[in-house]
């Protein structure tokens, strides 16, 4: 890197550590007043605990020099090795990659909201990192499936894909809400969703442009591409629900703009054109039918991380493999997709990255749960949850004024 | 003396609190409830799945006044929030045994 690079990759992970207070923003508004303050304490807790095991096992575990393609060794663990020899690049990249690794287990608070205890969350969450999210950054970023030749721009497949099935795996261990799906569970405050989903689409241009690790031609289409996916995927969204529902809602722009930032993320860097509003256009449609699926299977994933995530992640990783485009990135290594002569080889490769990920996040994470479940238990009593996480397991409350809501 | 309650459509506060000093109110106490009548509740629609909302939010002002002035001060209130559709609120007037100016000691009449 040089000094152009190093800037750009600092000013993006400040940019991307941005992104958890935003998660817990738009989380947290569409919980309810009670159990706000456990949303957000959810979230933050991952930027408390993750930074400490990121340095001192998690990057080497996931990117330390090793033959094994299946897992890093402990070459680099409480940063030996890693100076500033090479004027800090790999510095750089740790803290980087570090602000990833502390919003893909935040994004699994979403669905467990309302009923998690604190003390389960608070083992699940370093637990989590080493089992699920360290071994499958090492598969797709130099390990076996990256090998093979599957792209995976900033994190489609390995954060969202991953955290979006663990969300599912974590619901059923748990169990419903109580209530669920016959009370409603309405967003207590709309304005601080809209309020996170700002922050969430500022650190996405971190979060994607930055995972260029250099401020090049291939930044900039990224960060184009971020602007341009999420606008389409909440435009798409408010559509579908304006003509399907009657109205547009803020929380459908909201929701729309969120899932089009996820399903660019894996193409960020690999598609050009009028491609960004392809693939944000797709994830608004699909996500926006997505999150009703859960009332219709019967698991209680609270607020939709499963439709948003997972779905979003899915659809932007498998349309990398119709528009990924070599030619407009010369000397970049990866491969052509359907639309631009490369066939089905890509495409094929998206399937079997997202199946693998899935293949080992969803029953570790089950596995994980039920570990937690047998130990310390995962599940507030049911005086807690109608008295609000916040006070019961906090001991404070967010709104002193206002009312009895 | 008589104690008015009465519970009303938000916007129509400032409209009732402008009739009552025009009619010689001097005091006045308003509190934001939530509520439902005949009305009922409403619905909201989030992510495409409805919800009930059964409490919608009214506001609640209670006056104080003398036996004398109740019909004169309904009807002022009546006039000043009816709007001819459904939820326009209630009102109601109980009777109050003593009053008390806390500041002064005054007593019922006196300390209306």
């Amino acid at each position: 890197m040089n000094s152009g690079d190093i800037a750009w990759v600092l000013t993006s992970a400040a940019l991307v550590l941005f992104m958890t207070p935003g998660l817990a923003f738009f989380y947290g508004g569409m919980d309810r007043g009670r159990n706000v303050l456990n949303m957000l304490m959810m979230n933050f807790y991952c930027l408390l605990v993750v930074p400490v095991l990121w340095v001192v096992v998690g990057y080497s575990l996931a990117q330390s020099p090793t033959t094994n393609r299946f897992i890093g060794g402990f070459g680099h663990a409480f940063l030996h090795g890693i100076g500033l020899s090479d004027g800090g690049s790999l510095l750089a990249t740790v803290a980087f990659l570090g602000m990833f690794a502390a919003i893909t287990p935040a994004l699994i608070s979403g669905a467990v909201a309302d009923r998690m205890k604190f003390s389960a969350w608070a083992a699940f969450v370093p637990l989590w990192l080493i089992l699920v999210f360290v071994p499958v950054f090492k598969w797709i970023y130099g390990g076996w499936l990256g090998q093979r030749g599957s792209l995976d721009f900033a994190g489609g497949t390995v954060i969202h894909v991953n955290a979006g099935i663990a969300a599912l795996a974590a619901v059923l261990v748990l169990g419903k809400r109580r209530g669920f799906p016959h009370e409603g569970h309405p967003p207590h405050s709309m304005p601080l969703v809209m309020l996170g989903t700002g922050i969430l689409w500022f650190g996405w241009f971190g979060f994607n442009a930055g995972s260029a690790l250099l401020a090049n031609g291939q930044a900039v289409q990224a960060f184009l591409n971020t602007f341009l996916a999420a606008a389409a995927g909440g435009l798409t969204w408010v559509l579908v629900e304006w003509r399907r529902d009657g109205h547009p809602t803020n929380l459908g722009a909201a929701s729309g703009i969120v899932a089009g930032l996820v399903a660019v993320t894996p193409a960020a860097g690999f598609v050009s054109g009028m491609a960004p509003l392809a693939i944000g256009a797709a994830a608004g449609a699909v996500c926006c039918f997505a999150v009703k699926l859960k009332v219709r299977v019967g698991y209680d994933d609270a607020l939709d991380v499963v439709g948003v995530h997972m779905v979003g992640g899915l659809v932007g990783s498998l349309l990398v493999g119709l528009f990924a485009n070599p030619e407009f990135f010369p000397g970049a290594l990866f491969r052509h997709g359907l639309f631009y002569g490369g066939g089905l080889r890509l495409l094929g490769e998206q399937v079997l990255a997202n199946a693998a990920v899935i293949a080992w996040s969803f029953p570790v994470t089950l596995l994980l749960m039920l570990a937690l479940r047998r130990t310390i238990g995962v599940r507030v009593s049911p005086e807690v949850e109608s008295t609000g996480l916040d006070l019961a397991l906090h001991m404070e409350t967010a709104y002193h004024s206002g009312g009895l809501w | 003396m008589k104690l008015i309650t009465a519970v009303i459509k938000p916007f129509k506060l400032d409209d009732l609190k402008e009739a009552l000093r025009a009619a010689g109110v001097v005091g006045m106490t308003v509190t934001e409830v939530r509520g439902f009548g005949r009305q009922g509740g409403h619905t909201e629609v989030y992510r495409g799945t409805e919800y009930n909302i059964d409490f919608v939010p009214k506001i609640k002002l209670e006056v104080l006044c003398e036996s004398a002035d109740v019909e004169r001060i309904v009807s002022v209130m009546v006039d000043a929030v009816r709007t001819g559709k459904i939820g326009d609120g209630k009102i109601w007037v109980t009777e109050v045994d003593s009053v008390m100016r806390i500041r002064t000691g005054e007593l019922d009449s006196d300390a209306i």
